[in-house]
């Protein structure tokens, strides 16, 4: 199936450029064709891949692994892929200085391989199996670490990336202090490859924990969560994670838990996790091994995937409109972060319950994303909700692309 | 004063306060430089306003005469970044000093730019809470000014800097309109624009609010200053305790002209005679700390440490830390002029640079007192001069440049923390690319297509943004071009 009917001048620029192939269907964006598919090897054949769908007015969406292809709504159109899957080097990795610099489609456990045989980790959670660098940058994915060191968004200390223009742009560096130039990384952060191609990143390193714990307790409400999270976040326990994974039609209501990770020193773990133990409670279990679905999405393909987000204090009130919408709550209660998975029922019903769940967030400081949902869900629902500075937004994408070629209408406002 | 600054200076005088619209010469004066002192520029118009609002005003008219614009907070910064214009206002945020808000249960502070960066912590402190980004001039620098420069400071080893605590702020755009970036709450959807604000050096906007991150207080703190024969054997010791996987909350190192000046002014009781100290500092919960500094212990006594004195109250740590803190102000002392730098080199290659740096020293005569961020290889060399003396400052500027392009050489960055302004702009083609200085140009353009807010500053060479492209609408270009049919 190939739907996008390119010229043969497009066709033969973009494959001189580099490896290309004709789209199938399984190449379709989230619903939208694909016409062809470009295999580049390095950044710059991504930069004469690029100059060359600037010339033909190609529309251009990158894909690394693929598992977040459905976030967001589909864009508009997808003239050329950019399957990144060949760019997949561990370039540097500098254990003195803590930093390893990877190729966009590498996958994360690769790096965390390599850093990994050296005693030391990249903290950004594989929240997909088989999720790659520039995936987890372009969609901002996170997951229960968080807690420790922020998201990818803190640990990128440098990027590559390739405008519309195909111009190759560096930012950052190699160094985990450099405040010269703009942090052009952060904005290509969860940018959803709407600003450029990103080919290489380079990250903030830590030491790998010693020991690690989990530090479970069955929950049953909201009240619970809340409760339990104040009292970890506001202890000294320093948690690596704080996650709920809470309630759903598929499960009985009482089946819920709340899990605190603890890394570090062997000693101070064991001190740490009795220390967790007996804040959570009665019933609570230490454990060597994280829980079944830990940092992984609640939904399954066929439901709605929401990020709920909110200041702490409104916790309880979060994770009982999510609960009270009939929706499995998973996430990291600790920094107020939190994923929901909707059952699809009516597409009408669905919307009032993403507004619902909408309004509770944004009363609480926060926002409520639809990350994926059906296509009669998509269509008929506002993913993302109210978002400051929009106009900006639009104005730093009329810089960046001005022809609008990059995942159109992919992202906020239908950038 | 040209005509576009009358203007401002007219809307100012109906909207502010009397004594808030500056425009006496002597008292303009007082204004001419920040904490960068030789360079120096009298603004057309100095503008101290109470509130947002009149704050937004006075930027829109700034925009609607195309008279350029410079927000300065407490002026303490070290690059120049508030360096005024003169020709343009000076927007002073130090009357917007309200800490709004201190939640502990949400882990925020909500804050006015010019709140002193110090008093947040200590507004957050009874609530168990403290806010990390600690500048060594935390005691007079403001939030506005971190902001602007994304600051960091000895305990951005373990805890990061400016913008990875900030979650939400006010932004006055160059076009004079209040918007907000960011929300309480992580991970707000859009482009990141609050991490692209900050440590935009105030061309990108003025910050008239924000969010801040609060940090539980931890239960324990260790500060141990340690004395070396050399500053590569302390070096070698600090590679040693990362390697060891020991994230400590700060590692910083004084060479021997540095502690010699520490000491003659603030009698801080490092040991005589060391050729480096390093001031290692352990927080976190009791056990691990403990654990940790029985390895940072017997790591810097393996690596030749010749004294360890380990901070037994809260008074010997200030003291110890009073030491680092004032090393600037106390070269003042042995030297009558100097340059502070601020370069990044990996750390591993610490030793390295150090014996480079103290080559350059030797062979250009010009002494150099190294005091650092050792943790994180972020080098703060003070390069000594006499300015009364023929040449000396231009021989001084030659041993900072060097310096620079040694940090250039080994992968590392011109600036740390102090950031760009006007002082190392010209260095920024050394680092960056002309497509990278470009494309970071695409970003300004965005924000202020004009460029008059704090034109200058960050960038070597002002470069126009051209046409504003049109929104476009209708069919997709690639089809109205014959390139592309709808599917």
């Amino acid at each position: 199936m190939v739907a996008t009917a390119l010229g043969e001048a497009a066709r033969a620029a973009v494959g001189s450029a580099c490896e290309v192939r004709e789209a199938t269907g399984d190449d379709a964006v989230d619903g939208t064709p694909a016409g062809l598919v470009a295999r580049p090897a390095d950044t710059s054949e991504v930069a004469e891949v690029m100059r060359a769908s600037a010339a033909h007015g190609l529309s251009v969406v990158s894909r690394g692994a693929g598992t977040k292809l459905a976030w967001c709504p589909p864009p508009e159109s997808a003239d050329l892929v950019l399957d990144l899957t060949a760019m997949d080097r561990v370039l540097d990795h500098q254990a003195g200085d803590l930093i390893v610099e990877a190729e966009a489609g590498t996958p994360l456990a690769a790096v965390r391989s390599v850093v990994g045989e050296q005693g030391q980790r990249l903290v950004v959670d594989e929240t997909t199996p088989g999720a790659t660098v520039g995936g987890s940058l372009a969609a901002h994915a996170s997951g229960p670490e968080r807690m420790l060191a922020g998201t990818a968004r803190d640990l990128l200390i440098g990027m590559t990336v390739v405008r519309a223009d195909g111009v190759v742009a560096r930012s950052g560096g190699r160094v985990v202090k450099n405040v010269a130039g703009y942090d052009l990384g952060k904005l290509l952060v969860g940018s959803f490859g709407t600003l450029g191609v990103i080919t290489r990143a380079t990250f903030r390193l830590h030491p790998a924990a010693e020991t690690e714990r989990w530090v479970s307790v069955p929950v049953a409400d909201a009240d619970a969560v809340h409760r339990l999270t104040h009292a970890v976040v506001h202890a000294q326990v320093v948690p690596a994670a704080v996650e709920v994974d809470l309630g759903g039609p598929a499960r009985d209501a009482a089946s819920g838990s709340f899990t605190v990770q603890l890394g570090g020193r062997a000693t101070g773990v064991t001190r740490r996790a009795d220390a967790v133990a007996h804040l959570l409670g009665g019933g609570a279990e230490v454990a060597q091994n994280a829980p079944d679905g830990w940092g992984r999405y609640p939904w399954a393909p066929d439901e709605v995937g929401l990020k709920l987000t909110c200041v702490l204090s409104g916790l309880r009130d979060v994770v009982a409109a999510a609960a009270g919408a009939g929706a499995r709550v998973r996430g990291s209660a600790g920094s107020g972060v939190l994923y929901a998975a909707l059952p699809v029922t009516a597409a009408g019903g669905v919307v009032a319950a993403v507004d619902r769940l909408r309004a509770t967030c944004v009363a609480r400081g926060g926002s409520a994303v639809v990350l994926q949902a059906p296509p009669d869900v998509e269509r008929s629902c506002d993913p993302w909700g109210p978002v400051p500075a929009l106009d900006l937004m639009r104005r730093v994408k009329e810089r960046f692309d001005p022809d609008r070629r990059m995942a159109p209408g992919r992202f906020v406002g239908g950038i | 004063m040209t005509r576009g600054l009358d203007a401002v200076a007219d809307l100012a005088r109906r909207l502010l306060p009397a004594d808030a619209v500056i425009t006496d010469r002597a008292r303009l004066r007082t204004y001419e430089c920040d904490g960068l002192a030789h360079y120096r520029v009298t603004p057309g118009l100095v503008v101290v306003p109470p509130d947002a609002g009149s704050l937004a005003a006075v930027v829109a008219a700034c925009n609607e005469h195309r008279v350029p614009f410079v927000a300065r907070g407490s002026g303490t910064g070290l690059s120049g970044g508030a360096l005024p214009h003169a020709d343009g206002v000076l927007v002073v945020t130090s009357l917007l000093r309200s800490i709004r808000e201190v939640r502990p249960e949400d882990q925020r502070a909500v804050v006015e730019p010019g709140v002193i960066n110090l008093d947040v912590t200590r507004a957050a402190t009874p609530g168990g809470y403290y806010y990390a980004p600690d500048p060594s001039s935390q005691q007079i620098c403001s939030i506005g000014g971190n902001l602007a420069e994304n600051s960091g400071g000895a305990h951005c080893l373990k805890y990061g800097f400016t913008a990875n605590h900030v979650l939400s702020a006010e932004l006055v755009t160059p076009q004079g309109d209040i918007v907000r970036l960011g929300t309480d709450a992580p991970d707000a959807p859009g482009y990141d624009l609050l991490g692209a604000v900050i440590g935009s050096e105030g061309t990108l906007g003025v910050v008239t609010e924000a969010t801040l991150r609060l940090v539980r207080l931890p239960e324990a703190v260790r500060t141990v200053l340690v004395g070396f024969g050399s500053t590569d054997q302390a070096g070698h010791a600090t590679s040693a305790i990362i390697a060891a996987g020991i994230v400590p909350a700060a590692i910083e190192m004084m060479d021997a002209l540095a502690i010699e000046a520490a000491e003659a002014a603030v009698q801080c009781g490092y040991p005589d005679g060391a050729g480096a100290v390093l001031v290692i500092e352990l927080d976190g919960p009791q056990a691990e700390v403990e654990a940790e500094y029985a390895q940072v212990e017997r790591i810097c006594r393996e690596h030749g440490s010749t004294e360890q004195r380990l901070a037994t109250d809260p008074a010997d740590r200030a003291l110890i830390w009073k030491g680092r803190k004032s090393a600037f102000a106390a070269v003042g002392r042995i030297s009558p002029d100097y340059i502070v730098q601020d370069g990044v080199i990996p750390r591993t290659a610490l030793p390295e640079v150090l014996r480079a740096i103290d080559e350059v020293s030797r062979s250009s005569g010009v002494r150099v007192a190294n005091v650092f961020h050792a943790g994180d290889g972020n080098l703060h060399p003070l390069v000594l001069f006499d300015d009364a003396v023929h040449g000396a400052g231009e021989a001084a500027e030659e041993v900072s440049g060097a310096i620079l392009d040694l940090c250039i050489e080994h992968g590392g960055s011109i600036t740390g923390e102090h950031g760009v302004g006007v002082d190392k702009a010209k260095y920024m083609p050394r680092m960056y690319g002309e497509d990278d200085l470009d494309t970071m140009q695409l970003l300004r353009c965005a924000f202020d297509p004009d460029g008059i807010a704090n034109p200058g500053k960050v960038f070597p060479t002002p470069r126009l943004c051209g046409e504003v492209p049109g929104r476009r609408k209708g069919v997709h270009p690639a089809q109205a071009a014959g390139l592309a049919e709808v599917f």
